[in-house]
């Protein structure tokens, strides 16, 4: 299998030049020397004393932690063992993505997990003043994530031609999902509904050996997984600042033991969690991913491991997080060049709106990282697709939008096609266009536009006096959703109901 | 390649938009076949008669171009392409059309006024028209009023279409429209304006006879006319 998507290299806007990226690396280790981190783990603790940190059990009335400080050796041998390259795979082999750290190949995805999908509905409202007046406007109703929203999202999310991986973005909330079942249903409703990498945070880790089970049945056994990988996890391993959670440290144990592929995230927020300075965030939570893989490789060196950075700026009239701004750009460019520094692929973040509706605001927020994000060659970015109100949200009709602005994107970040070859093509036609009498080069357009070269107009643009995306998205999502589903075969689905506990029965039929 | 096939070849050439050997087509396999300008000499040095190279050949597959542009198959490049090897082809049979009797749907001096150096809008009308079997007197850009009056006066020309795409330029079409009314010219020609300041209402202001808003409207215009 040498199947993989496209993705997009990109010539990487670099923000640090080399002497910024060696003293927040250097301040980064200090960080890990003093303070230190608040380490909620025992194996964890243990496993970093084994390999040289300095490890003092805190005990207090209200905390008890074990304050590890980590050498920079420790930390530097740890991420030369991680590898620089990850295939994460895919049901339909042609989606497996290629990920390399030292290729700034970009791939754009879904995320993450909000609890309310947003439907939006078309009415006609009439102006007041004038009958004559009419306007179609949205109306836009709030509900509560479920598994048969979550199929949903995955069978839209398949069409999106510019949609590379799969992060499921809404929460399931059945009254008859709780933490048993809650890892078997939101693999199962995705990965039955789309043939492109699935990824996920592990609700609970005893549920790991079904997920895993139903990978492998998916993929044709426990080999064909570990080579075709067609769900990985996410593990939010700190709570920032500089505190490993117990639970989440157990889980990344078991899944790198399990031998399958990891982001290892963290998410400070800058104001509140994290300094706002970009010195400070970025210095910290390099600490805390570096610490977070370099577990990792201590559990079991080579262990397939992203660098999950997703640092964000807190507002200070309510310190929630504000997405489309310039911080959150300056910091998560940072990171990238971090990773790359290190040659750890590296998983990025664009596209989330403040706002709570699909709108101009969130056009604003979205194409403001969307394009910076797509610039900086980070591997594997999410959050690219539908989200609203700062991760809170789901938005079909949104994520409809986010695949045409992220399709421009792409577009806009392809590489030059210049080279002696075209160069000499160009000459040839301008020679030709000067002979004429007319001297316009639209003949010769034909054959770049053929090649694709040549990007389409905005898909939902009007060309009158109004403003009709919203009524044109919508008719195209209508259009996507009318596709039919690219479900497991029969007979998967049948073992996965035979073999995993908890699947509920009315996700077959979805 | 026989008679009949040639002028397939040709039409099948127009809807291609291939005006040399070398150049692509719409659809692929097209490059270094014969095309326009190859196959019309070609069909000239077997004998073939200029007419039904310029019926059966090129402008009845303009039809089927103007199709294909309506549906959206076709955009505007591939329009184009069509109407310039339609052009190329005219360009070669025009001397053997004149000597055979056939003649032209009419003289169509186009200019840009002057002071504006604009032509884009202008040369995209010029290919179409040519395409459309007319033959094109172009001007040029920034081109002054007497010049325009000389030419409709040499060339008697039925039609006349001015460019202009400044607010400061679009003024001098009404000096061209005075003028030919003190030469007693404007009943003889009939005058199209276009560009983007320019509309419907200016050219009735200037006495102009149609305003159009793109090359397509020109062509409407004439069939119309």
């Amino acid at each position: 299998m040498n199947t993989f998507r496209d993705g997009n290299i990109v010539k990487p806007y670099e923000r640090l030049n080399q002497d910024q990226l060696a003293e927040l690396h250097r301040t980064s280790m200090a960080i890990l020397q003093d303070p230190g981190i608040w380490c909620y783990n025992r194996r964890a603790a243990e496993l970093f004393e084994a390999n040289g940190a300095e490890v003092v059990l805190e005990e207090s009335p209200s905390d008890t932690y074990w304050r590890v400080r980590i050498p920079e050796s420790l930390i530097t041998k740890a991420i030369a063992s991680a590898p620089s390259k990850i295939i994460l795979g895919a049901r339909d082999p042609k989606n497996r993505l290629d990920i390399n750290a030292e290729i700034p190949r970009v791939y754009f995805g879904s995320g993450s997990e909000s609890n309310i999908w947003l439907d939006t509905e078309l009415e006609e409202y009439v102006c007041a003043a004038d009958q004559n007046q009419k306007r179609m406007l949205p109306r836009h109703t709030e509900k509560r994530g479920s598994a048969a929203l979550l199929c949903r999202a995955a069978h839209l999310c398949e069409q999106l031609e510019h949609l590379d991986f799969f992060i499921r973005p809404v929460n399931i909330q059945d009254d008859d999902i709780d933490e048993t079942n809650h890892d078997v249903n939101k693999f199962f409703a995705s990965l039955n509904n789309i043939t492109k990498h699935v990824q996920a945070g592990l609700t609970s880790i005893d549920a790991l050996d079904d997920v895993i089970r139903m990978a492998e049945i998916i993929a044709g056994g426990p080999q064909a997984l570990r080579e075709n990988p067609v769900l990985s996890f996410i593990a939010c391993i700190f709570k920032s600042p500089l505190q490993l959670v117990d639970d989440t440290a157990d889980k990344v144990f078991a899944i790198v033991e399990k031998q399958m592929p990891l982001v290892i995230s963290s998410s400070p927020q800058g104001g509140s969690s994290a300094p706002i300075q970009e010195a400070g965030i970025v210095a910290q939570i390099n600490a805390e991913i570096l610490t977070g893989i370099a577990l990792t490789q201590l559990i079991r060196p080579g262990a397939p491991v992203l660098y999950g950075s997703v640092p964000v700026r807190a507002r200070l009239d309510d310190l929630h997080d504000l997405y489309g701004c310039p911080e959150f750009n300056q910091y998560n460019i940072d990171c990238v060049q971090l990773a790359r520094f290190y040659k750890l692929p590296c998983y990025s973040s664009s596209g989330v709106g403040n706002s709570k509706v699909p709108g101009m605001q969130t056009t604003f927020d979205k194409l403001f990282s969307h394009l910076y994000m797509a610039a900086s060659g980070a591997q594997y970015i999410h959050y690219a697709f539908g989200l609203l109100d700062r991760t809170n949200t789901f938005s079909p009709l949104q994520a409809v939008l986010d695949n045409e602005q992220v399709g421009l994107a792409k577009h806009c970040m392809r590489p030059a096609k210049i080279d002696a070859a075209a160069t000499q093509e160009a000459l040839g036609i301008v020679r030709k266009v000067m002979t004429t009498s007319h001297k316009l080069f639209t003949r010769h357009t034909r054959k770049p536009v053929r090649a694709g070269d040549v990007s389409q107009p905005y898909r939902f643009e009007s060309k009158d006096m109004e403003d009709r995306v919203l009524e044109k998205a919508l008719a195209h999502m209508g259009e996507l959703e009318s596709r039919p589903p690219k479900h497991l075969d029969a007979d998967i689905i049948e073992k996965i109901y035979q073999e995993i506990p908890g699947v509920l029965p009315r996700l077959k039929q979805i | 390649m026989t008679t009949e096939n040639i002028l397939e070849q040709i039409a099948i050439n127009v809807i291609q938009g291939r005006v040399e050997a070398e150049d692509e087509g719409f659809d692929e396999g097209f490059e270094n076949q014969p095309a326009v300008t190859e196959l019309v000499t070609e069909a000239l040095a077997k004998g073939l008669k200029p007419g039904d190279i310029l019926i059966k050949g090129l402008t009845a597959s303009m039809e089927e171009v103007g199709k294909k542009f309506e549906t959206g198959e076709y955009l505007i490049p591939d329009m184009l392409a069509a109407a310039e090897a339609v052009g190329a082809g005219m360009d070669i049979l025009t001397p053997h059309l004149l000597k055979a009797g056939v003649e032209s749907k009419g003289k169509f001096i186009i200019a840009t006024v002057a002071g504006d150096l604009h032509d884009i809008g202008k040369n995209i009308v010029a290919i179409m028209l040519k395409g459309a079997g007319y033959e094109v007197i172009d001007l040029g850009v920034d081109v002054a009023t007497d010049k325009i009056i000389n030419a409709v006066k040499k060339e008697k020309a039925p039609f006349l279409g001015m460019s202009a795409l400044l607010t400061t330029t679009m003024r001098n079409m009404e000096e061209v429209v005075i003028q030919l009314k003190e030469e007693g010219l404007r009943d003889k020609v009939k005058i199209a304006i276009g560009g983007a300041p320019t509309s419907q209402e200016f050219s009735d202001k200037i006495g102009a006879d149609t305003h159009c808003i793109d090359a397509f409207a020109v062509l409407d215009w004439l069939k119309a006319a």
